[in-house]
Parts: structure tokens; sequence; C-alpha cells
């Protein structure tokens, strides 16, 4: 950057007498396109987040000033029994979810990548739940999980005999039901991507193996695998961040008991939702949503770290 | 001479501003987003203004759940309103933020507020001082499905009219299938809805106890009486079968679908279950306890005057609120929004008493309490979280409740400024 300004400087001193030359000119006209992003990410993201930062030290209720207390919201939340049980609902959001989602996502992606018969309204039909808005799909799945009489769920479990689940009303189902839908949803999305990373590993490479008489396991252990690591990495952080930041689904399946029953279902970003616009304590939800940024941030770096390892 | 011009312009410009200003003054009125609502206070705008030529009104509307801090930005931006709606429990952080003034005692004086309006008018009172007043308030009624009452033999036009009768109403409606699973509930057991108003304002004193002390600041239910309360509310799904937390996702969707028999809820559902076709249903007061004692939770938004408001647009604040919490106001308001008129004499009029809807809930204002909530949906989630680590967790009522109070004690405590 700072190179092309210095040569479009040179450029322009050694350009024909007074006036900006064709280059200078070309670079502001270029930089004042660039200013309206780059500013509105200033003023729209970057000062909100140092912003946060700040509050995050403050005692704010939005009505009076915030008082600055430095570091006791932070005191404050790792000693709070209800932000640890949060904390690990994120992570067994995250531990659980993304592994069965991208294991079920590559099998899928594999066998549909050999099928040919109705490939496209098979592939479509998995891509659908992706299209559709989080909140309408996750009251389709609310009332799928009712008790009876009407939930589907149970009415199938009725008829074959099982006994009948709590599901979304019980501390230890909830969490899962809610996670089952969250994959699903994410679900075509990675076997698309999944499938254009299998397309992209040349023909040439499995036609030798096959001469060489290598079996089908081998081929996937040894050629496909590793050939899918770039696409595999890229869905590992996606779909982490996806569940770190899980809430339409579970804010929508538990409406009325937002995180419940008994909070068991309660991800940190609907905490923080809880701390700042019900509460109204901005500071302390300040210092929340700091918390998820360094957990986030950690995700982030571990994506750069992998991808430097592989090159 | 250029400068002349454009000065006497200037000052001719300002002269017949302040004119005008002298004789139109324009206030506004915020509230939430409510349909009935936003065209009721349309109406009432209309009506004042044709009394009043010189004020206009201007109405604004935001969405409820964005109410709450738009008023904040807004006071803390200066561009406050002059005469805000307000939940009852706001106004705690209302007050603190500077944004409402204290009602002006000489067109609002004191006796007279207390001598007209419903006592629950008191929880607007800070230090002296009242800052707002209700068009309308809302109460809690026992709402019940005639056509589920008739089949289970009852009768339909009586009722019940204790708790133990309501119990055996429950007990006679509910139907359980083969594997015990409720398909159709006596009465809904849903915390997240109405009822854990019904148990900390009814159950509790009914019970002999008293939810709070010292102005709603000291929890007061970890005790025999919070006890009772507590067991008999559980005791409805797991010993007399009543109903099942949970049962068809809402009790209010339970009751809508006719698969319950009873349930509790507030004056503001009855524009939804009015489109209820498939069967008739009636609402009685509140069961009372077997010695005769009732009570009720009544909850409003009242109107206050903002801090901001000064001169000529306090004065034209102080008429446009006197107005809308006036006779005429409230029946404006109860035939367009069907909340309750906050005013006795409004309220309790023959044609009311003999409504066999209104009737029940205006009878639970003479006696319903309102609780000063500090942290609202705390406390609510609060009760909920007592009732399902009975329900599901199979912890002892007296453990659960012990742990409820201590927790809520807390959050009150937090909440003081």
């Amino acid at each position: 950057m700072a190179a092309i300004e210095q040569q479009g400087a040179a450029s322009g001193r050694s350009g024909s007498g007074g006036g900006l030359s064709m280059r200078t000119k070309r670079l502001l006209w270029v930089w004042s396109f660039l200013a309206v992003p780059i500013l509105f990410y200033t003023i729209i993201r970057f000062y909100p987040t140092f912003q946060a930062f700040y509050l995050s030290l403050t005692s704010w209720d939005l009505v009076r000033p915030p008082k600055l207390v430095w570091f006791a919201n932070y005191i404050k939340l790792f000693k709070d029994p209800q932000f640890w049980k949060v904390f690990k609902n994120t992570f067994t959001y995250l531990i659980i979810g993304t592994p069965i989602s991208l294991v079920l996502a590559f099998t899928i992606a594999f066998f549909l990548d050999r099928v040919r018969f109705m490939h496209n309204l098979i592939r479509a039909l998995y891509f659908l739940p992706f299209l559709t808005t989080a909140a309408a799909m996750a009251w389709v799945w609310r009332w799928f999980y009712q008790p009876p009489p009407i939930g589907v769920i149970n009415d199938v479990f009725g008829m074959l005999g099982i006994p009948q689940q709590p599901f979304i009303r019980s501390t230890d189902q909830a969490l899962f039901s809610i996670m089952v839908t969250a994959i699903w949803a994410g679900l075509g999305f990675q076997i698309i991507i999944f499938m254009a990373g299998l397309r992209a590993i040349p023909g040439t490479f499995y036609e030798a193996a096959r001469i060489d008489g290598l079996g089908e396991w081998a081929i996937l252990r040894k050629i496909t695998l590793p050939l899918l690591k770039p696409t595999t990495v890229f869905l590992v952080v996606f779909s982490s961040i996806g569940f770190l930041r899980i809430f339409d689904q579970v804010y929508n399946m538990t409406t009325n008991d937002p995180g419940g029953p008994l909070g068991s279902t309660k991800p940190l970003v609907l905490m923080i939702y809880q701390t700042a616009f019900n509460s109204y304590a901005m500071g302390y939800a300040a210092a929340q949503t700091v918390v998820l940024f360094t957990i986030l941030l950690i995700v982030s770096l571990l994506q750069l770290w992998i991808l430097r390892e592989k090159k | 001479m250029r400068k002349a011009t454009l000065f006497a312009g200037l000052v001719a410009g300002f002269s017949t501003f302040a004119f005008n200003a002298a004789q139109a003054v324009e206030i506004e009125y915020w509230q939430y987003v409510f349909d009935t609502r936003v065209k009721a206070m349309d109406q009432l705008i209309a009506e004042f203004q044709k009394a009043n030529p010189g004020i206009t009104v201007k109405q604004v509307t935001f969405p409820y759940a964005d109410y709450q801090t738009r008023v904040i930005a807004a006071n803390m931006a200066g561009n406050a309103p002059d005469v805000i709606q307000l939940f009852y429990g706001w106004l705690d952080k209302f007050v603190a933020g500077g944004l409402l003034a204290p009602l002006p005692k000489d067109a609002f004086p004191h006796d007279k507020i207390e001598k007209d309006f419903f006592p629950i008018v008191s929880a607007m009172k800070r230090d002296g001082e009242y800052y707002g007043l209700p068009t309308a308030v809302r109460s809690l009624a026992l709402f019940y499905n005639k056509k589920l009452f008739t089949e289970a033999g009852l009768d339909p036009s009586n009722p019940p009219k204790t708790l133990d009768e309501f119990v055996a109403a429950g007990q006679k409606i509910a139907k359980l299938d083969g594997s015990g699973n409720i398909v159709v509930a006596g009465s809904t057991v849903d915390m997240g809805g109405q009822d854990h108003q019904w148990w900390r304002e009814v159950l509790i004193r009914q019970f002999g106890g008293e939810p709070y002390k010292d102005g709603d600041t000291k929890v007061n239910y970890n005790n025999e009486a919070g006890l009772k309360a507590l067991n008999f509310y559980t005791s409805l799904q797991l010993e007399k079968k009543i109903g099942k937390a949970g049962f068809m996702d809402e009790g209010q969707a339970a009751f809508r679908g006719g698969k319950a028999g009873m349930t509790i809820d507030g004056t503001f559902r009855l524009g939804s279950f009015k489109s209820i076709k498939d069967f008739e249903w009636g609402v009685t007061e509140l069961p009372a306890n077997a010695q005769g004692v009732r009570s009720n939770y009544a909850s409003y938004f009242a109107n206050g005057i903002s801090a901001k408001a000064k001169g000529e647009e306090l004065e034209a604040s102080k008429k446009f609120l006197a107005y809308i919490t006036s006779p005429a106001a409230m029946e404006i308001w109860l035939k367009t929004v069907g909340e309750l008129p906050a005013l006795r004499s409004a309220a309790l009029t023959d044609a009311n008493l003999k409504d066999p809807i209104y009737a029940p809930f205006l009878k639970g204002l003479e006696y319903a309490h309102t609780t000063l909530f500090k942290d609202e949906q705390g406390q609510r989630q609060n009760a909920i979280d007592m009732v399902n680590r009975v329900l599901l967790e199979g912890q002892s009522t007296k453990d659960s409740l012990a742990q409820a109070a201590e927790a809520e004690q807390e959050m009150i405590d937090a909440a003081k400024p």
C-alpha cells in the first residue's frame, strides 16, 4: 500500500508541470471510494468494539452515566455460577456439534458425489434448511418436540412402543434436542462445500491409485482426506464460530423460559442478550461480550496457525 | 444593505415563529406499538384536539422490544417526549434517570388520585410524589371451557369459587391416556405464563403470607406460607395430575386449543380468546381460599410527564394527561383496547359489573396487589426456575424455595441504585 503511494507520488513529481498526474488522480479516486467502507467499518464496527472494552470496566445501566469500576464486572462474572453453566453449554454445543456435523456432512457429500440418480434434487433437499429462516425452523422443531398429544416425534414413538421423551422440557435432553436442529440447519451448506472440495481433487490421482491396486478405504485415507484438508479446516472454523454464536435456535425454541429449562440450553450470546436488554446491566453485558470476543479470537488465531502449518 | 434586509427577514421570521408558537403548541406522546392501543390513542388525540384547538399532539410509537431503550436513548440525547407511557415496573429506572417529573399537585391533587383511582395506583408513588397515572389496568381471572365442564359433568354456570373446588373440577376434567400422558388438562400449569404472578401475589397470601416486605425490597416467602403455596402449586402436576408444565407448549395455547378446562390469564388475553370458535368459555374470579381470602395481581401502563416539558408544553401536557386519564377517555380505551378503566367511577358502572366478562376482572381490582419488581424478567425467571427444579429435577420444595428466595434477594439488592 505504502509502496503504491510512493510510486504514485514519484510519478506525480515526474509528471509535466502543475496539477496532479494521472496516477495520483487515479489513486485519489480509488482511495475516495475505499474511504467509504473504511470509514463505515471504523464507525460502525471498530469504535463500538473499543467502546465495549471500556464499558466492560464500568457499571452502566443506560440511565445514568457510566461509572468506572475497573475489573469488578469480570470478577463478578468469574464468580457467577450461571456464567460457568453457560460457558459449559456453549462449549458443549461446540465440541459435540462441530465434529458430528462435519462427519455427517462429509459422509453425505462423499456418497452423494457418487449418486447420479436425482443428484440435483437430493442436493437441493439437503441445502433447503440452510435457506430457511432459523426462527421459522426453530418453531417447527419446537412443535415436533412437544409432548403428546401434539408432538409428531412422540406420536411416532408412541406407535413404535418407545417411551415418550420430554425433549426440550428436560434438563438432560434439551441441549441436544436443540443441537440436532442446529446441525441439520447447517448441514446443507457443509455438504455443498465438501462436494466442491471433492470435485476439486484431480481424477488422475484416483486413477493412479486404482492402477496401483489401492482399496477404497486406502484411497479415502491416503488421497481424499489429505487433499480435502483446506476444505475441512475452513468448515471446522466456520462451524465452530457458528456454534459459539448459537442464539436463534435456542431463543426461539425456548421463548417462554429463554435458555431453559433451568438454563440448561443457554449459550453465552443469550446470556449477554438477557443481561443487556432484560436487566439493562450494560457494563456487565459488555464484560461478557469481551469474554466471547476473546474466545472467538483464540479460535480464529488457531485457524491461522493451522493454515500456516499446512503451507 | 443586503445584510440589513437579511437581518430584517430573520427578525420577521423569528417573530412569526414566536407568534405561531404562542398560538399553537405541539407536544409529543410516546407509546409502544400495539394496533388497538395506537388506534385508541389516535381517537383520544382527535377528541382532545377538538376540545383544545391550540394544542396538537403527535403520537410516536416504537416496537415494544425497543421501547425502553429508545426512551432512555432519547432522554440522553435531549429528545425526550412530553408525555410518555411506561410500565409501572419501569418507574424506578425512569425516575433515577431523571426522565420523569412529579405530577404537578395543582392539576393532580393527591387526595383526589387516591380517592378516585384503584389502590394499585400507589405503585406510581415515590417519596411522596406521583409520577404517572394509568388510563387502563389489567388483572387476572380464571378462564374456563364450558364445553369441557359439561362433558365432565360439571355445571358450566357455576365455576369453582374456592381452591378446593378448583382442584376438584380440574381432576374431573383431566384425562390421561394409557401410558399416563395428559390428553386433556384440568387446568394449565405454566409458570412462564401468569402462574408466577398467581403464586407470588395470590397463593402466598392465601396461605397466610406476604411475598415481600419493605416496599417489595425484602423477600418474605421463605417460610411456611411460601412453602404451602409452592406445595399447592407443584402438587397440581405431581400429585393431582390436573395439568403438566409444557402441555401443548403454552398454557394459553392449550386453552385455545380446547385441551384445557381452566387457565389463569389476564385481561390482555381477551382479544386472543375472543376469536375462539370451537367452544364457549367463561371467566370467573380467581378462586378464594377456604377462609374466603381472595387476592389478585394487577398491572398497568401509566402515563407520565417528562422532565423536559416546560412552560407552554408543560401546561399542554398537563391538560393532555388529565384528558387521557378521564372517564371519557377510559370508556374509549375499554371499547377499543378492552382494558379496564383505572378510575373506580368509570370501571364500576352497572353496565360493566353486569358484563359477564369484565365483572370478574373488575372485582379482582378491588383486592389486587401490584408487585414492585426491581428486575421484572429476572424475578419472573427465578420463579420459573424454582418450580422447574421441583418438577424436572425432583428437588424438594423446601430447598427450591430457599434457593429462590436467596437468589431473588440478591437480584433485588443488585438492582438498587
